[in-house]
């Protein structure tokens, strides 16, 4: 009986370019299976955090489960795990790969292959999963499914002869999809009584039940009662509820067994216990092996993070520690700023993911924030032969202590139109990349591949091509290890003391236009002081530019007439409030905000 | 002259022939009608406080040692009404016999036989409003008179005895230059009054001034730095012509310093009557009704205390330094601990010592003081003085 019930259960995920529709084809799913009602539905039912649904994007790994009745009359278990689509998440696309047993590749009809799509299916077949590709946005005037279906033939060598063609948000052909599922994705194996083993693929903490970690079956069955053991931390604890995904919402059952996805609580209270890609198993009956874990992830992004309230820190301390149980890829270590007291050296997967963690902590936890500007982890190499990773740009040793400096690569594949080749090839030189090679796509396309530095993609790389290419280029990338770079410290003073949360690393050919850059921004972000106050950008004891803030207009109060004296003192006061938003660098008082406006500074 | 049980009275009169076109203080043109009612509300209400409290201090009110009778414009409702009010505040107060008894005329609405009336009321001090002595400028910001009108008011005060007058003028008016600021300044000192007061305009939203300037309709203002220069070079020529700063925007001639104004720096209980009128008394801070018909219906028959703001001993600290500093004879230490039992050192000492640094606050024995450099960015200065 176990036998047939896996049978029929469906583990899977679906991949696409961003913006190509998976959300929607998600919704749709959801809504055939009869879960839930039309009245229930929400748009975009998975992407349940609000900051998810402002951006348009999906950042975590949410699984729902749904019952479908397939036209052969049995009832099938679909367990949806949805991905995030932007290369930042890689990562994450990557764990939620290792829960399912196929994928729905979704490919816009119009658009046709993207730079995502071929990383997402890339990952896809690394975890030996079925892939079953979709044709969606068919009922757009611009959609040319036969094309794009050659290009899938062609370019990833997938079969396209039974794929749907489908719209996912007028509801058209989505029938055939569920049908397609059942048909060509395989269900998933193992055995309901050999010992536990269970990937833990996510994990959330709930205050009343502590931890909840969502977790695949491979082998065996988890059961309340069940004492269970995290193998790589060797957390031990008792299983209190174990149940599956309603559309936002846990539903509990009486048991779960192999091929099954789902979640467990077992009270456990540390955060820590529980590390997502670590495998469960029963405390009383190991199995014999951990499953192979994820790809160890590396961040590639560091900033620091302060609460702009130093009273602050031990709850920002908290809500990294929060954060970092379901997203895994985020990791912290503690460090002090002279400018900005203590705070966080934060590393991240890329630009994106730190603004979502940032706004995260600002709205989830409430949180006011000043980052510093992001880095990438240099090489240093000294002089006494040591090497450092270096993280934070203070930490940078004397220049008579360093004998050379290493710089990470990445190794870019952008796919455009051939139209805006020449456009992006000089963006890509200007950025310091080195140009690779070039593959035609069905004629008017081409993929560009070049190898560019971390550093000059990770602040506005990607509006900048989006830019030029009228939005239709698209980007993924891979880290292809360090080469050595002509690498600079850049300072920066104000009042002519330096300003340790705002220096930064740069190639030296560079420095002067981002010193300049940067002067100038801030100028325009720090309000009039008492006196002129001099702002300066230095390499050294060298200065490459200068701007200076005015001081101060006359600021006096108008006549006191007739004595009211308690609207003089409002004043005052609306003014002192003022003052508190700032930062007191030496006898300058900064804003906050001028910290977070030098990490984007316009292409002008 | 600092009686201990001294306190000091404003009389408010809301009634102008025209609002100016920066003003946005409690005043508006009145039919005669109004007039007369606001000035039985405005006797009713001096009796009534009167007698409320002779009632909270067993009698023993104190004594009055000026009266400033403000605006609006004073001098536009009849003299006889002004001589109505003083003559109750005597009825009702014991006003010291070398009282100052200010009151505000504003150029175009005075005459001999007002002046004359005034002088007979006991008025003892004349504030004329003028300006600007550019009457291109005066029309720019709305008021009625001209230069030569001014002079008219000013021979009229002089005849008729008054020897202690004081001229306000604003700077960085609309389309103003700076060297047309400071010639008005000049002949403005030119004329010897006691006192002169300059402020700079400042753009108050809600004011017709603030909408012409944003629809274009208003000549531009100074730029920041002209008008910086306006403030700064004021001290120097008036210094030239004999008067000296006493405190942020005044100046007057020796012994001229306006003591009511004083009074209100140095945290002198005071009563306001009148529409929207301020007061404060035994540490407490209130504003009367500021809606005409309401105080019209009450005043006289019941309480018209608006906002009541009993100071705590921090509100009372700040307002020691803020107030005080205000004036360039600066705070003192001495008295400071005398009144809250701490030193000043103690409250203050991380602020005095952050601006007297950077040179914004000088220390002189016992005094504290803003310098003229500090003068220019009070408020940022003050700001700090505030506590949690």
């Amino acid at each position: 009986m176990a036998k047939t019930e896996q049978n029929r259960i469906r583990n899977f995920c679906i991949i696409a370019h961003i913006d190509h529709g998976k959300s929607t084809l998600a919704d749709r799913i959801i809504e055939k299976t009869g879960l839930l009602t039309s009245r229930e539905m929400q748009a975009q039912v998975l992407d349940n955090m609000e900051l998810e649904r402002e951006r348009g994007i999906t950042i975590k790994s949410q699984a729902v489960r749904t019952v479908y009745r397939a036209k052969d009359g049995k009832e099938y278990i679909f367990n949806l795990i949805d991905t995030p689509g932007h290369v930042d998440f890689n990562y994450e696309v990557s764990r939620s790969l290792a829960a399912c047993d196929g994928a729905i590749l979704v490919v816009d009809a119009a658009q046709g292959i993207e730079a995502q799509t071929l990383a997402n299916v890339y990952l896809a077949l690394d975890h030996d999963l079925e892939v079953l590709p979709v044709i969606n946005k068919i009922d757009l005037p611009s959609a040319e499914p036969e094309r794009v279906k050659h290009e899938i033939e062609d370019v990833i060598g997938l079969d396209t002869e039974n794929a749907p063609l489908i719209s996912a948000k007028n509801g058209i052909n989505i029938e055939d999809v569920l049908e397609q599922v059942v048909k060509q994705l395989p269900p998933p194996e193992g055995d309901p009584e050999a010992p536990l083993q269970a990937l833990i693929f996510d994990s959330v903490y709930d205050s009343y039940k502590g931890v909840i970690v969502f977790f695949r079956i491979k082998e065996g069955t988890v059961r309340p009662g069940m004492t269970i053991r995290m193998m790589a931390t060797g957390a031990v604890a008792n299983v209190v509820e174990v149940g599956y995904f309603g559309a936002g919402q846990l539903i509990p059952c009486e048991e779960l067994s192999a091929g099954m996805v789902g979640y467990l609580t077992a009270s456990i209270k540390n955060v820590k216990d529980t590390r997502v890609g670590d495998t469960v198993t029963e405390d009383r009956r190991p199995c014999a092996a951990p499953l192979p874990g994820y790809r160890k992830v590396n961040s590639m992004v560091y900033c620091g993070m302060y609460p702009a309230d130093g009273s602050k820190y031990g709850d920002l301390r908290d809500a990294l520690e929060k954060l970092q149980l379901n997203d895994a890829s985020l990791n912290f270590e503690p460090e002090t700023s002279a400018a900005l007291g203590f705070g966080f050296r934060c590393g991240f997967l890329g630009l994106l993911h730190l603004e979502i963690i940032q706004e995260r902590l600002e709205r989830e936890y409430n949180l006011d924030l000043v980052t510093t500007a992001p880095s990438v982890i240099y090489k240093v190499h000294k002089t006494d032969g040591t090497v450092i990773d270096l993280t934070n740009p203070s930490n940078l040793p004397d220049p008579s202590e360093i004998a050379f400096m290493e710089e990470p690569m990445v190794a870019a594949e952008i796919m455009v139109t051939t139209e805006f080749i020449g456009p992006i090839m000089e963006l890509c030189q200007q950025r310091r990349g080195v140009y690779k090679g070039m593959d035609y796509i069905e004629g008017t396309r081409a993929m560009l591949r070049y190898d560019l530095p971390l550093n000059e993609i990770i602040y506005d790389f990607f509006d900048a091509l989006k830019s030029r290419s009228r939005g239709y280029a698209s980007f993924d990338y891979d880290m292809k290890g360090y080469v050595e770079s002509k690498l600079v410290k850049l300072d920066i003073l104000i009042n002519k003391e330096e300003v340790d949360a705002l220096s930064f690393i740069i190639h030296a050919d560079n420095a002067y236009e981002r010193g300049r850059k940067m002067c100038v921004k801030l100028k325009e972000e720090i309000p009039r002081q008492l006196f002129e106050v001099p702002i300066q950008a230095a390499i050294g004891n060298k200065v490459i530019a200068r701007e200076t803030v005015k001081a101060m207009r006359k600021d006096v109060l108008a006549k006191c007439y007739g004595g009211d004296i308690t609207r003089k003192k409002k004043l005052l006061e609306k003014q002192k409030e003022g003052k508190k938003r700032m930062r007191q660098i030496g006898s300058v008082e900064i804003p906050q905000k001028a910290f977070m406006s030098v990490l984007k500074l316009d292409d002008e | 002259m600092m009686n201990k049980n001294s306190f000091e009275l404003y009389v408010h009169i809301p009634f102008c022939k025209q609002k100016c076109y920066y003003c946005d203080f409690l005043s508006a043109p009145a039919d005669a009608e109004q007039i007369a009612a606001y000035r039985e509300a405005l006797l009713g209400e001096i009796r009534y406080m009167s007698a409320q409290i002779r009632q909270a201090e067993n009698g023993q009110t104190g004594t009055v040692q000026s009266v400033f009778i403000g605006g609006g414009t004073p001098s536009y409702i009849p003299e006889a009404d002004i001589a109505a009010i003083l003559a109750e505040i005597r009825r009702q107060f014991t006003v010291e016999p070398d009282a100052e008894i200010s009151m505000e005329c504003n150029p175009g609405t005075l005459t001999q036989k007002k002046a004359v009336c005034y002088r007979k009321a006991g008025i003892n001090r004349i504030s004329l409003g003028l300006q600007s002595t550019d009457n291109a400028c005066l029309a720019r910001i709305g008021r009625i008179h001209t230069w030569e009108t001014f002079l008219e008011s000013y021979a009229i005060c002089r005849e008729v005895g008054f020897d202690n007058i004081n001229i306000d003028l604003m700077s960085a008016l609309p389309g103003q230059t700076l060297a047309e600021y400071l010639d008005g300044l000049r002949w403005a000192a030119d004329l010897k009054p006691e006192h002169i007061s300059a402020y700079s305009l400042i753009v108050e939203p809600g004011t017709a001034l603030e909408t012409m300037l944003a629809n274009g309709q208003a000549a531009p203002l100074p730029t920041e730095e002209t008008e910086r220069e306006m403030y700064e070079q004021t001290g120097a020529v008036l210094r030239q012509q004999g008067y000296h700063r006493y405190e942020i925007s005044n100046y007057c001639r020796p012994g001229k310093e306006c003591r009511h104004n004083c009074g209100y720096w140095k945290r002198t209980p005071y009563l306001g009557f009148g529409l929207g009128a301020s007061s404060f008394w035994k540490e407490t801070r209130w504003q009367n009704e500021s809606v005409l018909q309401a105080y019209l219906a009450e005043a006289g028959n019941r309480d018209i205390r608006r906002n009541p703001e009993r100071l705590s001993e921090k509100d009372r600290m700040a307002e020691f330094m803020f107030l005080g500093l205000r004036m360039t004879a600066g705070v003192s230490a001495g008295e400071f601990l005398a009144q809250f039992g701490v030193p000043m050192e103690q409250i203050y000492g991380s602020v005095i010592r952050k601006y007297r640094d950077c040179g914004l606050l000088a220390e002189d024995g016992d005094r504290l003081c803003l310098t003229e450099a500090g003068i220019n960015v009070s408020n940022y200065i003050f700001s700090d003085f505030l506590l949690e």
